[in-house]
């Protein structure tokens, strides 16, 4: 018993404190993992705000983003250009699913519009392929998978770049939607659609926006994830990830999923590392899941989620 | 009593018609606003006021009639649209952004009066910057007319009933608007936040010359500040005229005591 103790609760951390330039570089991969999934999840939360709307085809958006983006690679453009042509797609593709999906179905049950986006899911998914076909494909965006010292830690240089890049645009998201006009507009249409009507704001103009912004994010998580561990359809199932950031962010606060994202990301690698072996490892599979249980037990809200007190 | 009635014709509701159903929400009726004047709409429950609010704004469209706005057929807008003409509106439930400041909520009001590119605004850079703080300086004066300055950053969902109607009439006016619609602006309010709500709104009507069309139950307050009535019973007018006309009017003595005159 105090053995099974000694495993659980003291070896770890003394393989922590003897180690701690290890523990700094498991800390940064956790770090660089979950700004990805805060990113995926960041495509749910703005299209949960504006439009109450659960979007569950967001990581077959991520797919498709990527699938495009390689696909068109692979048939020769430069890289700035096949960035702006998948852009150009992914904002094509918010015009078409405002037009075909949402404006059909406006005042319609959440649920109807959920099951909507599982169709979308599964259309998304099936074109990407009709597309590009469904081999894995590599997908290099020209930054080198290679590891460099840094304050004697490894760092990965595609892993750090990509952090980089999420946080910027993480940065600037958090910018857009508190400072400035649109971002207003879009948190009014969040909060209550008839008074939004009622400004001036146009409902239609606005779930394009969201759904664009959404789509290049994806672009974005797309391509970090694909230039990691290839463009598949796998790749579709970061998005399950994503669900317990949610929880664990609030479904509707940016700084939740950011938040969120990154505690997942460092959690699971650190229970990864360290207590991994006591259990045969796998933990990095199921840790998110039993965190975001945690939560739904304790704080269902999630971390900056907004409390629903009814008045009886 | 405001000073500028009885100007050219703001808005022409010409025997408009809404139906539901087979329930006849508004039938043929037809309102004159006036530039500059303060009409008020009154009438039983039922009587589909909020619904004539609702055509004029857009929410609904009538099954026939038609509407015109400083002359021009806009039958046919949708709310946008209708806003971006210059016709604001409250709610008879306020509608504020709940988990928005006060000063948000007032600086979205100001939407339409702000245009920019999106890239711009998205990083908040040049020109997108500027705009913001001349609309923030605009949205400062209202928040003093409207005396509301101690609770510009509270969350808008948080405040008492009054001042939340207060804070709506703030973004209805951010917009600068020719024609302010508003829904029982007085709903619920003790004496004191009624006092000062009228205050307001014969300020907006005297210093900014401000059309105002208001639906309202208190008749002391009605009698008090508009120019002229029109009263709706079952969806029809019964009469339209000023105060004094209105409340001596036959028709509509029926409808509030319920006489019938065989």
């Amino acid at each position: 018993m105090i053995d099974v103790l000694q495993h659980v609760v003291v070896g770890p951390f003394r393989d922590i404190g003897s180690n701690p330039a290890f523990f700094g570089e498991v800390v940064i991969g956790g770090i660089l993992a979950g700004m990805l999934y805060s990113l995926v999840a960041l495509g749910f939360v703005l299209i949960f705000k504006a439009s109450g709307v659960f979007n569950f085809a967001q990581g077959v958006m991520v797919l498709f983003a990527a699938l495009t983006l390689v696909g068109l690679l692979e048939r020769g453009l430069p890289v700035a250009a096949a960035f702006v042509v998948t852009a150009a797609v992914m904002i094509a593709l918010a015009f078409v699913i405002e037009r075909v999906v949402l404006r059909p179905l406006v005042n319609q049950e959440h649920i109807i519009l959920f099951m909507a986006t599982i169709g979308l899911n599964f259309f998304l998914e099936g074109f990407g392929e009709m597309l590009w076909g469904a081999n894995v494909k590599k997908l290099d965006v020209g930054i080198p998978d290679r590891s460099f010292m840094m304050a004697g830690m490894q760092v990965n240089q595609l892993e750090l770049s990509a952090g980089v890049i999420a946080a910027v645009i993480v940065a600037i998201l958090a910018v857009f939607f508190q400072k400035t006009r649109i971002g207003r507009a879009l948190r009014a249409v969040a909060d209550d659609h008839e008074a939004a009507l009622s400004i001036g704001i146009p409902l239609k103009t606005i779930w394009v926006v969201v759904w664009s912004v959404a789509g290049l994010v994806a672009i974005v998580a797309g391509v970090m994830w694909g230039a990691k561990s290839g463009v598949q359809f796998s790749l579709s199932l970061i998005a399950l990830k994503a669900l317990p950031v949610l929880i664990l962010g609030g479904f509707e606060s940016v700084a939740g999923a950011i938040l969120g994202g990154l505690i997942i990301g460092v959690g699971e690698k650190i229970g990864e590392v360290y207590w991994g072996p006591l259990v045969g490892g796998a933990i990095e599979n199921w840790f998110a899941y039993v965190l975001a249980l945690a939560f739904l037990l304790v704080r269902p809200q999630g971390l900056f989620g907004e409390k629903i007190i009814e008045r009886v | 009593m405001s000073a500028a009635a009885g100007a050219g014709v703001l808005l022409q509701v010409e025997s408009v018609s809404v139906r539901f159903g087979a329930l006849m929400a508004l039938s043929g009726v037809s309102v004159d606003v006036r530039a500059g004047e303060i009409l008020a709409i009154i009438g039983p429950n039922g009587a589909g006021k909020t619904t004539l609010l609702n055509v004029i704004s857009g929410f609904y469209h009538p099954s026939q009639g038609r509407i015109f706005f400083e002359g021009r057929d806009r039958t046919r807008l949708r709310p946008p649209d209708v806003a971006e003409l210059g016709i604001a509106r409250t709610f008879q439930n306020v509608a504020l952004f709940k988990g928005m400041s006060v000063l948000d909520n007032i600086m979205t009001g100001r939407l339409l009066k702000m245009k920019g590119s999106f890239l711009l605004d998205a990083l908040y850079l040049g020109p997108a910057m500027s705009q913001e703080l001349a609309n923030r300086a605009f949205v400062e004066r209202i928040i003093d007319f409207l005396e509301i300055q101690a609770i510009r950053k509270a969350p808008a969902g948080r405040l008492p009933y009054g001042l939340q109607k207060r804070v709506e009439l703030a973004r209805a006016l951010a917009a600068e608007p020719k024609l302010l619609l508003l829904d029982e602006p007085m709903a619920g309010m003790n004496v004191e936040e009624k006092e000062d709500m009228c205050r307001f709104i014969l300020d907006v009507n005297g210093e900014f010359g401000t059309t105002i069309v208001l639906i309202e139950h208190d008749m002391g307050v009605v009698m008090d500040i508009s120019d002229r009535v029109v009263v709706l019973d079952y969806g029809r007018k019964i009469a339209d005229g000023t105060p004094d006309d209105v409340r001596t009017h036959p028709a509509v003595l029926d409808a509030y005591l319920g006489v019938t005159h065989d």
